[in-house]
């Protein structure tokens, strides 16, 4: 595009000619008053740049960040001042905590009326300012395309997050010079010394009970071969956090999946069991440890991580290593002996087979086909590789996490830190638009009452997404901790509505079935994986189905429950 | 509870006090004193933020500050390798019984007196915090009627330099 350069533009077409010199191909948003300049651009530059309209900007906000997360490239988001702005807010905050790229664009008022309390006018950039990696309010045009340039640069470098730019409505208008430049490359990572990973090296020369704990800033990077070539090497086990599923295929026989409150009872007893610790790329949340204090006292934890201020903050570590992981984690595979632990390997096996007795025997009390098990069982049969699997927040996700074969990175978008209930649909449809690949949102009927106008940008850009509304008439994850933890009073969690899902479908122009049986189920789930557009399966559970095993709340892998036994309770 | 100094050198720009203080905010870390100026290069201010507080915690937030865009560096500064120097102005009731007192006072501690009214008298004086809490406390039984302090400002001893190198922990 050599014949642009140094041409003459309006902030506004700043905006997108620098999006699309950025390599973004799709945005997501929200028309308004303050970022009309933007949209007549958008409209103009139609052929070089797709722009999805959702329902609302919450909407959009998880969209950017759905697309994101399948791809790994910026995701991007629009909204005008005001309202349009604060409804990005739960956006920006889910990508924030999961540490997801995103550039966030608002119009604002023209600078003249900013601070007076003009009509649509808010301070988003204070708003936002807690809830950004960085944010910027640009009063001068000549400073736009350098802003919007650095703010990719910040959303993609070292640790992701969102980066939020506001931009007022003159300056939208103004003209300056645009010269066209390059993608921007993150800024350089810091490379670790010698003497940290040969720290490293010499713990897991002498572990016997080593294990590698995954998290999203493992995920998010090509290194599942490294990670295995490790686990063999030292003879490891591998277990993850929420945001490191998809990191490992399940089917890996090292690899033990999510550990933690809801997490499985192998990897969390593995864990509890392991004399060593290589935390790569987490965080060491409360959700994953349970009690900090509690927490692996007798063993060693070494610690990879992008993010300086990681190391140490929520567990004392021996050894933080800061800087690119996967060039770290390449050094110590390489630095490290070959190691044998047979006894480690006997003492896994025996938590692998007390897992599945967990199970068999969650299966064998169960009154009805219809369990969350059996769901994820048809699920995993009729997905493949590809198919891109998205939640929302709850009883579900944890089922989810748990159940779901996940076969391969960049496949699966949840909201792991913030738990955003209602991040779903909007997510779901950003991911489709992002892979071209089926997509199957899991959530429930609590989750999905809190953004479903997403179904009409769902069926208005046609987007083949399976959803499978678990259904129970209650809030499940909350209704469990009343069950287990306030004496089975069921304040508020407890539905009682009347909405029928399939016709809800209907009315907005996409297709609904009821399951009500898990032959009925399977039988929807395959016609629905074939269909050509969004497809919802109001899928019957019931309401006392419990995700299990768990940690409580405050309490470590010694009080983990692995069964609740209501009808016992009730004698 | 300890009391710790921290250097940070920013770039020059808005906003970039309410990103810290935030910081400290998030924490529930209450913020002794704080000062800001511009340095040698205007591109550049340098912030001196007193608190007390947890050791980890204080790391933790050193840490977090270095990930702030706009942060160029941070250094902890350790009492016995930095100077420190806070400038108060101290007005005081100027009564026949008590006048000598402060001058006294003021000579001994080498302060200066900036404005002389007939009922009341403006002292400035520079030092160390420890030196000027000593002095409030000399004034108290006089009568002090307001008060001022700059905060703390300081350096590290030497010629060790807080540089303004792209920050590598974004």
């Amino acid at each position: 595009m050599q014949n642009e350069k140094g041409k003459m533009m309006t902030g506004a077409r700043i905006v997108i000619e620098t999006l699309i010199e950025q390599g973004v191909t799709d945005v997501f948003g929200y028309p308004g008053g303050q970022v009309l300049n933007i949209y007549d651009e958008l409209y103009k530059a139609g052929d070089r740049i797709n722009h999805v309209l959702t329902a609302h900007e919450q909407g959009a906000s998880h969209a950017a960040d759905g697309y994101s997360r399948v791809t790994g490239k910026v995701g991007v988001v629009i909204a005008t001042s005001g309202p349009g702005a604060t409804n990005l807010v739960t956006g920006i905050a889910t990508a924030m905590l999961d540490s997801i790229p995103m550039v966030a664009i608002t119009g604002n008022v023209p600078t003249g009326l900013i601070g007076k309390d003009s009509f649509q006018e808010i301070n988003i950039t204070g708003v936002t300012l807690p809830i950004t990696k960085h944010n910027y309010f640009v009063t001068d045009v000549k400073s736009l395309a350098p802003t919007i340039r650095e703010a990719f640069r910040i959303a993609k470098s070292g640790r992701p997050g969102p980066v939020l730019i506001d931009i007022p409505k003159d300056v939208q208008t103004s003209e300056c010079e645009f010269i066209k430049e390059d993608i921007v490359k993150p800024y350089p990572q810091i490379v670790a010394e010698d003497s940290e990973i040969n720290k490293a090296i010499e713990l897991i020369n002498k572990a016997n009970r080593p294990y590698i704990y995954i998290g999203g800033g493992a995920a998010g990077r090509a290194m599942t071969q490294d990670i295995i070539a490790l686990a063999e090497k030292i003879d490891a086990y591998v277990g993850c956090t929420f945001m490191g599923l998809s990191a490992m295929k399940n089917s890996y026989e090292r690899f033990l999946g999510m550990q933690g409150m809801h997490g499985r009872y192998a990897s969390s007893m593995a864990n509890k069991e392991a004399d060593l610790i290589i935390g790569v790329g987490v965080r060491f949340s409360d959700r994953a440890t349970g009690n900090v204090a509690k927490y692996s006292k007798s063993a060693k934890i070494i610690q990879l991580d992008a993010d300086l201020s990681e190391i140490n903050k929520n567990v004392k570590v021996d050894v933080g290593i800061v800087g690119s992981i996967v060039s770290s984690f390449g050094r110590i595979l390489k630095g490290c002996e070959k190691k044998e632990h047979p006894e480690w390997k006997a003492l896994v096996e025996s938590l692998k087979a007390e897992e599945k007795r967990i199970n068999d025997e969650a299966q064998r009390k169960s009154k009805t086909d219809m369990t969350p098990m059996n769901i994820f069982k048809v699920i995993n049969e009729i997905k493949d590789e590809n198919t891109v699997i998205a939640t929302d927040v709850g009883q579900h996700q944890m089922w989810t996490a748990q159940f779901v074969d996940f076969e391969r990175p960049r496949r699966f978008a949840s909201s792991g830190g913030l738990g955003t209930m209602g991040y779903g649909l909007g997510a779901a449809i950003g991911a489709q638009i992002a892979s071209k690949d089926r997509t199957v949102l899991i959530t429930g009927d609590g989750s999905f009452g809190m953004n479903l106008n997403e179904l009409a940008t769902a069926v208005t850009y046609n987007t083949p997404i399976v959803i499978v509304l678990m259904n129970n008439g209650v809030l499940g994850m909350v209704r469990q901790w009343q069950t287990l933890f306030y004496g089975k009073r069921y304040s508020n969690t407890v539905l009682g509505r009347k909405t029928d899902f399939v016709k809800l479908a209907e009315a907005f122009g996409a297709v609904g079935k009821r399951a009500s049986t898990i032959e009925e189920f399977r039988a929807a789930f395959a016609d629905g994986m074939k269909h050509d557009g969004p497809y919802l399966i109001d899928t019957v559970i019931g309401m006392d189905e419990f995700v299990l095993p768990m940690m409580p709340p405050g309490g470590s892998v010694d009080d983990i429950i692995t069964s609740v036994d209501l009808e016992e309770d009730n004698k | 509870m300890m009391r710790s100094v921290i250097s940070v050198y920013v770039e020059n720009k808005y906003g970039v006090l309410m990103r810290i203080t935030n910081l400290f905010m998030r924490r529930g870390f209450n913020i002794d004193s704080l000062t800001v100026g511009e340095t040698d290069d205007p591109l550049f201010s340098r912030i001196t933020i007193t608190i007390k507080g947890d050791e980890n915690i204080r790391e933790q937030l050193i840490n977090q500050l270095k990930k702030l865009h706009n942060v160029r560096q941070v250094k902890l500064l350790e009492e016995q390798s930095s100077v420190e120097r806070e400038l108060m102005l101290l007005k005081v009731k100027n009564t026949p019984e008590n006048r000598n007192e402060i001058m006294a006072a003021a000579e001994i501690y080498r302060a200066k007196i900036v404005d002389y009214k007939i009922d009341s008298m403006c002292v400035e004086v520079t030092g160390e915090p420890n030196k000027i809490n000593a002095f409030i406390e000399v004034m108290k039984p006089l009568g002090i009627v307001e008060m001022c302090r700059t905060g703390v400002v300081a350096l590290d001893r030497g010629s060790s330099i807080m540089d303004k190198q792209k920050n590598k922990y974004e």
